[in-house]
């Protein structure tokens, strides 16, 4: 039976996709502008930032008149609840592009420290951790979204790689740390990127199978 | 426009025929009224006839009519109200309540001089009461047995099935629910069922015509098992068989008086015990 | 959890004439618990819940096979007594029927069928059960008037009381608020959360939230079968069955 219900949850899908889908952007916007070391580009994606913020708030105010108007139950119930903590955790994403944005300011007229191997692999790993933690929503795959939540050790163990690499560095020689530690930081922000992804995976298989995976990795099998 | 007019033709034609039917009752009152009230005097009530029946008073008869009425209803009421509670309560649902509540009604079809032969050739003859008080009230009692029955089935089935529910689901027997939650509830439709029987056995004369009534007797009845004067006969006597039709018609009319009052008068003392059980039971 | 088993369904089949109403029903009924009963009318909720009072044995040509234990007796057993099953558990209607007496009388009317006698230990369970039932202070200086005065919550509050007096160990109701206003049933619905602390008690209903409110287990049944029963939080937020999902979020029925 369609229920006109069943109209208001496939939009606020649909406004969820659309939010994820500008936080990607800002993601690939942002190590784009660390690629070129672009100020302006830098600039945009924090000015564009505030629009992801009213998405949001969007979705949190949606959410909040489906459960008080609906009643909703069961799935329904688990697709709303766990919407509203995705629209969360798609914010911080955001605000974490915005971090990566401030450092390359902070960077662009400096000279580069050296050609870093790890930190264009841990922003490929973000971007397609993204991408697949997304893809696992819109399809409702919690396959998919167990592997996301595996690939976060690898983010972690890159995250060190690139933490140990640039402390050695700043020890040998101390004039580097003006430029070190933005890209220390930078390393910090894309592995906190991945965690938030690996949140909204946890949701994922929640909402879809009623399974808790959250602080409990020994449950997905 | 039409319809209107159409409502207002039928509207009037519904309160002429009740206009009519008004008309009649109080006709009879007035009529029995202006012709019996002259007769009506202390006298009239207390006394004996005297005189062959010219003179005097027609208390034996009141007398008479009363006791009949008394044993018909002490043997219908127990009896009727025990077969209506059996049919509606106890029998199995299906042909053979039907055939029994058929034959009720058939039973209330006969005519009443049946009931008067009946009650000769069993009460007086077979039984050997002999033309009586008993007789005649037992053959008025099989008379107006199955009103008193469909009087009463109507008043159970009118109690509604979740009070009884109510009272099964409490631990109460069928028999409790129908003692303390289903009869007092019937209560006001058996008194209706009861009144309207009294007034029914008040005024029979075929069934008392072979069984119990007089039309002379010189004092009261000494026991169930003497003759009676009553009402109804001795109108009909005096009517047919008296011999000075000047005096005697009016002492009808008279008596046709007494008749009628004294079933308003019950009529009107059951009404009140109905109200009284109602507001009790329902609060209105 | 440790909730006692108050009473257990075995394998129960029930048949009106020739049509099946019931099929294989099996389930568990806690003590102190509210058991909840959902589904879409004609599931057979209702037949089942008069099936636990043996209420159903009254309407002709119906069938019962399978056992129904309470507290390890067999219900059916011949040495039963079906009068005394029904003190034992009691049942309120959905309509409220109120017999028509006084207050009163309606609540002694339990104890006096049930053969006590004593004026004063009627008249302290009279106070007793109205009191339990939350009516007391509406009624206490009106004990002799008709109950048929009273408006529809307070008459089904009434009914309650009235069942209360004769100390059943279950208590059935049947779809209890169906009539009544949203303020009268939030009224009785505080009641029954406050009655599981002394009585085992199962709610049909077909009003879901409510199920979702006030009880702890909740079975759904479907064309005379039980498709999933479990507590009441699993079956709102993850339902095993299917079906007991489409019907939840009401994408049937």
């Amino acid at each position: 039976m369609e229920r006109h219900f069943d109209g208001e949850l496939m939009d606020l899908k649909k406004d969820l996709m659309q939010m994820a889908a500008f936080v990607q952007d800002a993601i690939a916007n942002s190590l784009e502008a660390l690629r070129t070391l672009s100020k302006e580009e830098a600039l945009e994606i924090i000015d564009d930032d505030k629009k992801i913020d009213e998405w949001e708030l969007k979705i949190d105010e949606e959410c909040l008149e489906l459960l008080a108007l609906r009643q909703p139950m069961a799935v329904d119930l688990r697709f709303i609840t766990m919407a509203m903590k995705i629209s969360t955790d798609l914010e911080r994403m955001a605000d974490l592009a915005v971090d990566i944005a401030q450092r390359v300011l902070d960077l662009a007229d400096k000279p580069l420290l050296k050609p870093l191997v790890d930190i264009p692999k841990l922003s490929q790993l973000a971007q397609l951790v993204i991408k697949n933690v997304i893809e696992a929503f819109v399809k409702k795959d919690p396959g998919l979204a167990g592997k996301v939540i595996l690939l976060d050790k690898e983010a972690d163990k890159l995250r060190n790689q690139v933490q140990g690499e640039l402390i050695e560095y700043m020890a040998k020689d101390g004039t580097t740390t003006s430029r070190a530690v933005p890209l220390l930081l930078i390393a910090r922000h894309l592995e906190r990127i991945c965690d938030h992804a690996t949140n909204i995976a946890e949701d994922v298989i929640y909402m879809v199978q009623a399974k808790v995976v959250k602080h409990h990795p020994e449950e997905l099998s | 426009m039409r319809k209107d007019i159409t409502q207002k033709i039928g509207f009037s034609f519904l309160f002429i025929c009740m206009a009519i039917t008004m008309l009649f009752l109080v006709g009879i009152i007035l009529f029995v009224t202006s012709k019996g009230l002259k007769v009506i005097s202390w006298e009239f009530l207390t006394q004996a006839p005297r005189n062959a029946m010219t003179a005097g008073g027609v208390a034996p008869a009141i007398v008479g009519t009363f006791y009949l009425t008394l044993i018909a209803i002490l043997f219908a009421l127990p009896l009727g109200l025990a077969c209506a509670i059996y049919l509606c309560e106890y029998s199995p649902k299906g042909a053979i309540v039907n055939i029994l509540r058929i034959s009720i009604n058939n039973l209330a079809g006969v005519p009443s001089v049946v009931f008067g032969l009946f009650g000769l050739a069993v009460f007086v003859k077979f039984f050997k009461f002999g033309v009586s008080m008993l007789s005649g009230g037992l053959s008025l009692g099989i008379l107006v047995l199955p009103l008193i029955i469909s009087a009463t089935q109507e008043a159970l089935q009118a109690v509604p099935y979740s009070i009884r529910e109510a009272s099964l689901a409490l631990g109460a027997t069928k028999w409790q629910t129908i003692k303390k939650v289903v009869l007092p509830s019937a209560l006001p439709g058996i008194i209706t069922g009861v009144i309207l029987s009294i007034g029914r056995v008040a005024g029979e004369t075929a069934p008392i015509l072979f069984t119990a009534a007089a039309f002379y007797l010189k004092g009261y009845p000494k026991s169930i098992f003497s003759e009676v004067m009553a009402l109804p006969y001795h109108i009909y006597a005096l009517m047919t068989e008296g011999a000075h039709p000047d005096k005697q018609t009016a002492i009808a009319y008279g008596c046709s008086l007494i008749l009628l009052l004294l079933v308003l008068s019950v009529s009107f003392i059951a009404i009140i015990i109905r109200q009284k059980q109602r507001s009790k039971c329902y609060g209105l | 959890m440790g909730y006692k088993v108050r009473i257990r369904v075995e394998n129960v089949d029930f048949y009106y004439g020739c049509v099946q109403a019931l099929k294989s029903i099996n389930m568990d009924i806690f003590s102190n618990q509210v058991t909840a009963i959902i589904g879409p009318s004609g599931c057979g909720k209702s037949t089942f819940i008069r099936l636990l009072n043996r209420m159903n044995e009254l309407i002709v040509n119906s069938t019962v096979a399978g056992n129904i234990y309470l507290d390890g007796e067999d219900i059916f057993d011949s040495r039963i007594d079906p009068v005394d099953i029904r003190r034992r558990i009691g049942m309120v209607f959905q309509k409220p029927n109120p017999f028509p007496k006084s207050i009163f009388e309606n609540i002694s009317y339990g104890l006096e069928v049930n053969g006590i006698k004593d004026r004063y230990y009627i008249e302290e369970r009279v106070v007793s059960s109205l009191k339990k039932a939350v009516l007391w202070n509406e009624v206490k200086d009106r004990l002799k008037e008709s109950a048929l005065k009273l408006s529809g919550g307070q008459q089904q509050r009434l009914c309650i009381a009235r069942c209360l007096a004769v100390e059943p160990e279950v208590i059935l109701f049947d779809e209890p608020c169906a009539s009544l206003d949203p303020i009268s049933t939030a009224k009785i619905e505080e009641l029954i959360l406050e009655l599981k602390k002394d009585y085992t008690i199962v709610i049909v209903t077909h009003n879901m939230q409510q199920a979702a409110r006030v009880s702890d287990y909740t079975a759904f049944f479907l064309l005379g079968e039980l498709i999933e029963v479990g507590e009441t939080h699993n079956i709102f937020t993850a339902p095993k069955d299917k079906k007991t999902e489409a019907y939840i979020t009401g994408r049937f029925g």
